[in-house]
């Protein structure tokens, strides 16, 4: 019983971590239909952003080691301003692109970004240090949770109550949402198309930064590559959430958390390794029964 | 009626244009002629019909005449201004206003907010453009309905929330796209009178796309009709009844 809520409080930590990135891709993916590949390394850039320029193993921490209420807004603006200027660069040339041109063109985004820490960085993973104290355990009954699990999961949910009350209660809130529903119908209405999906980018980008940080502080390690099964499973939670719809992403993000994490503890130890196999074969599974995922939209409607 | 009905956002006036005017349009798709040389002129205090078989060219004009397709020849002027080249929400800011044969409703928002945020795109604050969508709701009479999902209303209310929408900011002119399809007859006497109302309520001009006949000859001050792309007759209702040409074209197919 008690392993069990221990894993438990593992998925939803994982699951938050899922969730956040979830959004980030679900929100472009609605206002615009691209499918960002590049959102992991959003997630990299925020990352490597905390250390100073280097080709050590051991990672220094630059701005990594201010406080917390400097750190963090530096941080953001730093994985903001990547995420517009990739927007400005690359995708509002294919505004009128379609989908599968703006995915691929989000896979090129992505490995110029691995290149570029590549070269900035080097190529080997890095040790980093991030909020060190944080995985002190809290004792709650017999469960140990680490602290930072629960500032994960809180952080991850304060961000999805402010996104909601963003998109509910304010004028570019409502404006997001009709874009996203029918982004021409919207732009006719005077919404104007390229400010609405620069925010969305802005947005995606500031939810890519909490990720970089809960997840760096979790793992402690640095790679170009890092950011890219985040993407992955990111994906994969907003197909089996429902595309196009946000509470299906974190809902999705959170399904891939507890999958993963159940799978981990409870499988035999020989078939540990291809956990992952057996994740994505649940998916299959899930998307077997509603093809349309979870939260079903109609985000997916050809629109005329 | 309230003055919220006719807020118009700091800045912002209502449009001057007198007239909007079609002169010469020919829309050609691949060879194929929709339109061919059609001119019409919708005025400011009118309720213009424009009728004619399917297939007539009516929404394609309608198209041309609110920047969604641009004619192959032949202009399009609103209060004697050139406007080609205009973009669909340069026509809507400029004001011309137009709905939609489908709706096209933002279906997983409510009723009150598809209102809203036209308001908000067209550069109100918040405050002001929820009581003017409010208002707007209430004028089409629809009050009740405001915090209903919109993809939830009958078809016919969907046509009404495309109106207020339509109405928002006052336009100099609005185009409706069928908006009687479906409706009963009580439904039909409930929208003849909000059609009728909207020169007076809001000087503004009416150009409307119908098959209904009752309310095309209820409601219209001037009828233009279509058939096969050209102009088979246009005139006063009593005039259009009369004409051996539409009858056989269109009215008699009516039974």
């Amino acid at each position: 019983m008690i392993g069990l809520l221990q894993n438990l409080v593992d998925a939803a930590s994982l699951g938050s971590l899922y969730a956040l990135a979830a959004l980030g891709v679900g929100l472009l993916f609605g206002i615009l239909r691209l499918v960002n590949f590049a959102h992991g390394d959003f997630i990299s850039i925020g990352a490597y952003a905390l250390i100073v320029p280097s080709f050590e193993v051991t990672a220094q921490l630059f701005i990594g080691t201010w406080s917390w209420w400097l750190m963090i807004p530096t941080i953001t603006l730093i994985v903001v301003i990547v995420a517009l200027i990739s927007d400005a660069l690359v995708f509002r040339p294919l505004r009128r692109a379609s989908a599968p041109t703006l995915m691929i063109a989000s896979f090129a985004v992505s490995y110029v970004i691995q290149t570029g820490i590549l070269l900035v960085y080097g190529a080997r993973p890095k040790a980093a240090n991030l909020w060190a104290g944080l995985d002190t355990p809290l004792m709650v009954g017999d469960v140990r949770v680490p602290l930072l699990q629960v500032i994960t999961i809180v952080a991850t949910l304060v961000l999805m109550a402010a996104l909601t009350l963003f998109l509910k209660r304010t004028r570019y809130g409502t404006m997001m949402r009709a874009a996203a529903e029918d982004f021409r119908m919207a732009q006719y209405l005077g919404v104007r198309g390229d400010f609405v999906i620069g925010l969305a980018f802005a947005i995606s980008g500031v939810l890519a930064t909490a990720v970089s940080l809960l997840y760096l502080s979790q793992t402690g390690t640095l790679s170009p590559t890092m950011g890219v099964p985040l993407a992955l499973f990111a994906f994969v939670a907003t197909v089996i959430g429902g595309m196009g719809s946000l509470l299906g992403a974190v809902v999705g993000g959170f399904v891939v958390g507890v999958v993963v994490i159940m799978l981990q503890a409870y499988l035999p130890a020989d078939l540990r390794a291809f956990r992952d196999a057996f994740a994505f074969t649940f998916v299959i599974l899930i998307l077997l029964v509603r093809p349309s995922g979870i939260i079903r939209t109609r985000a997916l409607v050809e629109r005329v | 009626m309230t003055d919220v009905l006719h807020d118009l956002p700091p800045g912002v006036e209502q449009p001057q244009a007198a007239e909007l005017t079609a002169e010469g349009i020919v829309v050609r798709f691949q060879g194929l002629t929709a339109i061919s040389d059609v001119s019409l002129e919708c005025k400011r205090h009118q309720v213009f019909g424009l009728i004619g078989p399917n297939g007539a060219g009516k929404t394609t004009l309608v198209n041309c005449l609110t920047g969604f397709q641009r004619p192959t020849s032949g202009r399009v002027r609103l209060g004697g201004e050139d406007t080609t080249g205009w973009t669909p929400d340069r026509f809507r800011k400029n004001g011309v206003a137009r709905t939609f044969q489908a709706g096209r409703l933002f279906r997983d928002m409510t009723v009150a907010e598809n209102v809203e945020v036209t308001a908000l795109g067209l550069g109100m604050s918040r405050r002001a453009a929820h009581r003017h969508a409010m208002a707007m709701l209430a004028w089409v009479g629809l009050g009740d309905r405001a915090d209903t999902i919109a993809g939830t209303l009958p078809y016919t209310d969907e046509r009404r929330v495309g109106i207020a929408r339509a109405m928002v900011l006052s336009p100099a002119f609005v185009l409706l796209d069928e908006p009687a399809a479906g409706m009963s007859d009580a439904e039909c006497d409930d929208l003849m009178h909000i059609i009728a109302a909207i020169p007076k309520e809001f000087t503004c001009g009416v150009l409307l796309i119908e098959h209904n006949m009752s309310v095309i000859m209820g409601v219209c001050d001037r009828i233009h009709v279509l058939d096969g792309g050209r102009t088979i007759a246009e005139g006063l209702p009593a005039e259009i009844r009369a004409d051996a040409v539409v009858i056989s074209a269109y009215l008699g197919m009516e039974g």
